[in-house]
């Protein structure tokens, strides 16, 4: 057997079958957060389609050139870490390197940009519960902005997590704790998660920037 | 093989380690198992010890001994420990934990420390349920209904929704480990038809366990910002809409009925195919509709909201549908009838179980039709009818089957048999005392008895009487199990490998199983359920 792969647990008969159960999880893992956010697209979807107008008018107060721009970073990222599995898979140490870091200050700046969001809105009162008041009539209005707030959190929140994920691959490779291409795996999972993140924006704009718009 | 166990006994799991540690930290997942046993167990206790309180109180129409206030407290206890610490875990992850890897012959799960960190998360959540519900009392129901929830209850409904969504990981780390499990880890020539149909149907649960809970953990997250940071999805005042939450909460809720009643679909097929010693009737049928089950599942949560302001189009259109759902589970009760057809049935404590589970659930899963179908519902809908549909279900169904599966591998899990007569006994009791428990509550519902109060008109209390008399026959027969048992942990008759002469690789290794399950890795040659078994000297006078 290859020494080249990590020892198997004693449950598995081989190391295929440990890659396999590994990535297997990780997709399972993945459709259940799908689900997680699936709840709030639902809840979105019939706001955009029973309330048109308030709807309308609650998504035209969105910063759309923010949007785009965090938008664009965020595609970018996903390059910069699909780079990141190629270089790991040929075994290209430090390229790998260059493109996770560059994928982590593209996370950072796709946050700091939602930050900035986030402060802008409140400033125009659109955070309901504080701050001055809520400039909108209609109370779906309200229920729009309640959960763009939720929607966007959690969707930072997810980020956040995947860039701490990227940084700490980073820094093991930084520190030779973790050798390429034997441990591509780790950057595949790795990858994949950012992947799905980025996915779930990739609905998320739409249905909170344009679909009403 | 038999003789070669007896030369060099294989240590068995139990005997592995005795120390704390090496039961709380191992990653074994029979240990794992046992300790979900020890632990449901005790919440099945604490939840139980709420229902017998809520029943005393409701021997008398003008409530003597609990206040409106305390009472509300007592069903939400009841609800929430019921639910997500019994149920749920019930079958899947004890059963489940000690059987997947051994039906499909594998060492362990696919995620061993996965496993142990989802029991202390489990184990986390409980405690943490336990102490907010009996500290702060929380009086929302099990169903955090929206905006009461939000903003009338007082504020222990944190903590309480905090523990909920807590322990919805232990459930979904549980269902992806299965999954990946079944998918990865089958011996070889073990295909997926030729599975256990115990594990089509917790591989089914699994699926459902994966796909609902991050729902309710949207759901529960929005219950906790509105109530921390005041973002109002669910109170008008706030903007927010009530229905929203139904909505929410029955996409989670309805799926989560079936994580509750699949596993006992599970232990269903292979009690009734150990004890008529016959071939399941229609193996790929049975497989089938447990996923159909898992499918349709998710798409009859309107049944639920037919009175909250739901459009009559939508309500017609979840009312099919879920009398679609009663099809598969229907087909699922005539191949177990039809299995014992010409078979070599005999009545053993898990057999007499797995009767009475047909016999509740049928019942369970008509009045689920009456409820399904929108007009009969409005009348019905919130009265002790509702409440006897899914105790049926889920406690003469599931709970029955819980109580078979733990008498029919009670012998593999321990290696002693535990003593027929007061299995027996047990089985009987559990059945009829259920009868008496809700079948009176059948017909309180239909002469509207709403759910939820504990003061009504005093023509209710015969029924009511009767009701609280089958319930203390309940609490007796689900007691004694726990004495008996524990005697033949010491006294039992030592069991074989196979004590039942059941098919399935579980009763090919020495109970208790070895640490590894298997000495070397099994090659199935075999189909499921290959009864008559080879030595078996059934049909041998007349070779009917
Ligand atoms: C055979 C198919 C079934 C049908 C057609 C069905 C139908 C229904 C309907 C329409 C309701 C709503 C009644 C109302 O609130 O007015 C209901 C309630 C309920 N059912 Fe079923 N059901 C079925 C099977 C099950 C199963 C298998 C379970 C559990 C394992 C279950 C558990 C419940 C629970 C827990 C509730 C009430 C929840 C609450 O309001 O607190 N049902 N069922
Ligand atoms: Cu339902």
């Amino acid at each position: 057997m290859s020494d080249a792969l990590p020892a198997v647990h004693e449950q598995f008969q081989a190391p295929g079958q440990q890659l396999e159960a590994d990535r297997l999880g990780l997709w399972v893992f993945l459709a259940s957060e799908a689900m997680l956010f699936g709840a709030v697209f639902f809840a979105l979807t019939v706001y955009h389609l029973i309330h048109p107008a308030a709807m309308h008018a609650a998504t035209s107060r969105l910063d759309l050139v923010t949007g785009v721009i965090g938008t664009a970073v965020l595609l970018t990222s996903s390059t910069t870490m699909a780079l990141a599995v190629k270089a790991a898979r040929e075994g290209r140490r430090t390229e790998a390197l260059i493109v996770l870091v560059g994928t982590v200050l593209l996370g950072l700046a796709f946050e700091a940009i939602k930050v900035h969001d986030w402060f802008d809105e409140y400033d125009q009162g659109l955070y309901p519960p504080m701050g001055p008041p809520f400039p909108l009539p209609q109370p779906a209005a309200r229920l729009y902005f309640h959960l763009y707030f939720v929607s966007t959190g959690l969707h930072a929140v997810h980020l956040a997590v995947g860039i701490l994920l990227v940084a700490g691959v980073a820094a093991s490779l930084l520190s030779n704790r973790m050798k390429l291409p034997e441990r591509t795996v780790t950057v595949e999972m790795v990858g994949l998660y950012w992947q799905f993140v980025d996915i779930v924006w990739i609905f998320l704009f739409p249905t909170l920037y344009l679909v009403s718009r | 093989m038999t003789a070669e166990a007896k030369k060099a006994p294989p240590k068995s799991y139990i005997e592995d380690g005795h120390t704390l540690r090496s039961w709380f930290f191992s990653t074994d997942h029979k240990g794992i198992a046992v300790l979900y046993l020890v632990s449901i167990t005790l919440f099945f206790f604490v939840g139980g010890a709420a229902a017998t309180l809520i029943r005393l109180e409701l021997l008398s129409p003008n409530g003597f001994i609990l206040s409106n206030d305390a009472y509300n407290r007592l069903f939400t206890i009841h609800g929430v420990i019921m639910v997500w610490f019994f149920l749920i875990p019930s079958i899947p992850n004890t059963f489940g934990n000690f059987l997947i890897p051994i039906m499909i012959g594998a060492k362990d799960l696919a995620f061993p420390k996965l496993n142990l960190a989802s029991w202390w998360i489990f184990v986390f959540a409980g405690c943490f349920v336990i102490a907010a519900l009996l500290i702060g009392g929380v009086d929302t129901g099990w169903t955090f209904y929206a905006p009461f929830s939000t903003m009338f209850s007082n504020g222990y409904v944190i903590p309480a929704v905090v523990g909920v969504f807590i322990s919805g990981f232990s459930t979904i780390l549980t269902g992806l480990n299965f999954i990946v499990t079944v998918h990865r880890l089958r011996a070889p020539g073990m295909t997926w038809f030729r599975l256990p149909l115990f594990v089509w149907s917790i591989y089914a649960t699994s699926l459902v366990m994966v796909l609902a809970t991050p729902v309710l953990a949207t759901t529960l997250l929005l219950i906790f910002a509105e109530r921390v940071f005041g973002l109002g999805f669910f109170d008008p005042q706030l903007g927010g809409d009530p229905v929203l939450y139904q909505h929410m909460f029955w996409f989670y809720s309805h799926p989560a009925v079936y994580i509750m009643v699949l596993p006992a679909f599970a232990v269903m097929s292979e009690l009734m195919t150990a004890f008529s010693k016959k071939h399941i009737f229609g193996y790929k049928v049975i497989a089938f509709s447990s996923l159909a089950i898992a499918g349709l599942g998710f798409l009859v949560w309107g049944h639920h909201m037919f009175v909250a302001g739901e459009s009559v189009y939508v309500g017609l259109v979840f009312s099919v549908l879920s009398f679609t759902i009663a099809v598969p589970s229907a087909i699922k009760v005539f191949n177990w009838t039809a299995t014992m057809r010409k078979g070599y049935v005999s009545f053993d404590a898990p057999m007499l179980f797995a009767l009475g589970f047909i016999g509740l659930f049928v019942i369970g899963g008509l009045t689920g039709l009456f409820v399904a179908a929108t007009g009969l519902d409005v009348h019905l809908t919130r009265t002790y009818f509702v409440i006897a549909h899914f105790h049926f279900i889920m406690v003469g169904g599931t709970v029955s089957c819980y109580f078979g599966a733990l008498h029919f591998w009670w012998p593999k899990m321990t290696g002693r048999m535990y003593p027929e007569m007061p299995g027996r006994i047990v089985a009987l009791l559990i059945f009829f005392g259920f009868m008496l428990t809700f079948m009176p509550q059948f017909i309180l519902g239909w002469l509207g008895m709403p759910r939820r109060y504990h003061l009504y008109p005093p023509e209710f209390q015969v029924l009511n009487v009767l009701s609280s008399a089958g319930a203390s026959i309940l609490a007796v027969a689900y007691t004694a199990p726990l004495f008996y048992l524990a005697w033949s942990l010491f006294y039992g008759k030592r069991a074989g490998l196979n004590p039942w002469g059941a098919a399935g690789l579980e009763w090919m290794i020495p109970s208790p199983p070895p640490r590894e399950n298997f000495e070397t890795v099994p090659v199935v040659t075999w189909e499921a359920y290959p009864y008559p078994l080879e030595p078996q000297p059934v049909a041998k006078e007349d070779g009917r």
